[in-house]
């Protein structure tokens, strides 16, 4: 029987800070006039100057600017869902490296799970995930992902045809 | 603005036999061009080439950047300019129609590029011929348009095109418009600076949220709906419309280091003139001599000029035609199913003012079509006859120079 695995109230709390709004700003760009905009509609990633540690600081702890593209939600451009079952994951980390758009969320190699603010559907990490059923499957944007855990396919056997 | 120490000068004569396309290039490099990326086109080849000898010559520190086509030439102009550069370009007809997209996208990310167009009808008929259909086709695409009559004004208006556009409250591309052939092929007497002199009227380029600043991310280009687009063109075509105040300043300091003074709006004659043509380009040296051979026969005729194309000198151009009695706007595209684009906005500037004179649109010199000394006189005389009649003859638009039936439009019988 696989080993059952769960996230801790820890690693949810980081994946329910990243895509909240950011007050960093001291007026949101929502309040300004034409006049105080930036010419060229350019859009600053980070608030302030940025250091050479920033890759190694995580996104919850970066000092995100408020045009930055973490907060704009594209969720809606996605028809099908990729939904996680977590203990089927071994935390291989293929999702994450193979995710074109960082909506595989983890922490210290482990995963912790999706970013539907920002994941658009593409099933590669569906794709690329070696486990036996899938740790990771779309479904239709519709279902929730409760119904979806319990819909789950069963594990393929040599020579069945997937 | 390149430093290199191993840079060769290039010692100028006070006095140079330039065509307009070697203006540019030498203007160009004494501008100190970070990076041109260029796709050469007829007229504007020589433009391109000059540069690129002096370049292979050790006399510019710079990277020439030769692509596949104009959009990707004017393309790799925005990307440098937006990653801190000093860019220009040059083209005419068929490569500014095919960068054209580019266009709106440099003004709108308000990369301040300078393109060297050289004036020329665009096809079909296939047309490598000087006219001005090309500067008409970029007159909303939110550059600065600048024109010149010879090759010593193209040399002085490609200088000042920097100036103007890196200004920090401008941060606008740049064009400096020139005839194509008339000009750019036509060798005359130009005046250039000294190379120190134009380093220090031009100065560094200035970086705005440049690309290559690692300490401070930016995307450039971005996408805005409805929630901002309106905004950032607001701020955009403000920044064009005030973009006179500084255009004047450039002008001025300008004028101090080369003795030849520039204005929003050039005007020959008209102080006390009757009847006004008001034209583009090479054939305003042409109309001086038709100007100053009818004023020996006694007819008051003068000659203004929009020096500045874009941002159209609105104010200034009203303001000189208030005492006059026609005003005959000779355009040298095809309007297109309207009125000339000359016509529409001098009529724009006259509209709410006291003045009412008689106003007409000649479409002429297409394609390269040769308009002398005669032609002009004969549009000053029918303008003549148009006064004393107190009324058009016929229809506000008309097409001369062209061979075959009368061509009127424009009847008005309201």
């Amino acid at each position: 029987m696989a080993k059952i695995k769960t996230i801790t109230q820890e690693q949810a709390d980081i994946a329910n800070s990243l895509y909240k709004d950011k007050e960093h700003f001291e007026k949101s760009i929502w309040d300004m006039g034409w006049d105080e905009l930036v010419p060229s509609a350019a859009c600053f990633s980070f608030d302030g100057k940025v250091d050479n540690h920033v890759a190694q600081t995580q996104p919850e702890n970066r000092n995100y600017a408020e045009t930055n593209s973490i907060n704009k939600y594209v969720g809606d451009w996605r028809v099908v869902k990729p939904v996680w079952k977590v203990d089927l994951c071994i935390d291989c980390q293929n999702c994450w490296l193979y995710c074109p758009d960082t909506s595989i969320i983890s922490r210290d190699k482990m995963m912790v799970g999706v970013d539907y603010d920002h994941c658009k559907g593409c099933g590669i990490c569906s794709e690329v995930c070696p486990t036996n059923p899938k740790s990771l499957v779309m479904f239709n944007e519709q279902i929730s992902n409760e119904v979806a855990l319990t819909q789950w396919p069963v594990k393929t056997k040599k020579g069945d045809k997937v | 603005m390149n430093h290199s120490k191993n840079k060769k000068i290039l010692e100028l004569n006070k006095v140079e036999i330039w065509d307009g396309n070697t203006s540019n290039a030498q203007a160009l490099r004494q501008a100190g061009v970070d990076v041109m990326s260029a796709y050469p086109i007829t007229p504007s080849t020589a433009t391109v080439e000059g540069y690129a000898k002096l370049h292979a010559d050790g006399y510019i520190d710079g990277e020439i950047m030769i692509v596949e086509s104009e959009h990707a030439a004017m393309s790799g102009c925005v990307g440098a300019s937006a990653a801190g550069a000093r860019t220009a370009t040059a083209t005419a007809s068929q490569g500014l129609a095919l960068m054209i997209e580019v266009l709106y996208q440099a003004a709108g990310m308000r990369t301040p590029v300078v393109l060297c167009l050289v004036n020329r009808a665009l096809a079909a008929p296939l047309n490598v011929n000087g006219d001005h259909s090309d500067m008409y086709l970029t007159s909303q695409s939110g550059w600065i348009s600048l024109g010149s009559c010879n090759p010593e004004e193209a040399y002085d208006m490609t200088l000042c095109a920097f100036k103007i556009g890196e200004h920090k409250d401008v941060r606008l591309p740049v064009i400096s418009n020139q005839d194509g052939f008339m000009s750019s092929h036509t060798a005359q007497n130009v005046r250039p600076l000294s190379d120190e002199v134009v380093a220090d009227f031009i100065g560094e380029f200035v970086e705005v949220n440049s690309l290559l600043n690692f300490d401070h991310p930016v995307t450039h280009g971005v996408q805005t709906e409805s929630d901002w687009h309106m905004e950032h063109k607001a701020k955009q075509n403000d920044a064009m419309m005030n973009s006179p105040k500084v255009i004047k300043e450039v002008f001025a300091e300008y004028e101090k280091l080369s003795g030849r003074k520039y204005n929003l709006v050039e005007e020959y004659k008209i102080d006390d003139a009757d009847i006004v043509i008001a034209c583009m380009g090479t054939t305003y040296e042409t109309a001086q001599i038709a100007v100053d051979k009818l004023r020996i026969q006694g007819t008051k005729v003068g000659l203004i000029l929009p020096r500045v194309f874009r941002p159209f000198p609105l104010d200034e151009m009203a303001a000189k035609l208030q005492n006059c009695k026609a005003v005959v706007c000779l355009d040298r595209s095809s309007p297109g199913g309207h009125t000339g684009l000359l016509f529409n906005d001098i009529s724009a500037a006259l509209i709410n003012t006291d003045a009412r004179p008689l106003m007409s649109d000649v479409i002429y010199g297409l394609g390269g079509r040769d308009i002398t000394v005669a032609d002009i006189c004969d549009i000053y005389r029918d303008a003549n006859d148009e006064v004393k009649a107190g009324k058009l003859n016929g229809g506000i638009l008309r097409w001369a120079t062209v061979r075959g039936p009368e061509l009127k439009y424009y009847g008005t019988g309201v």
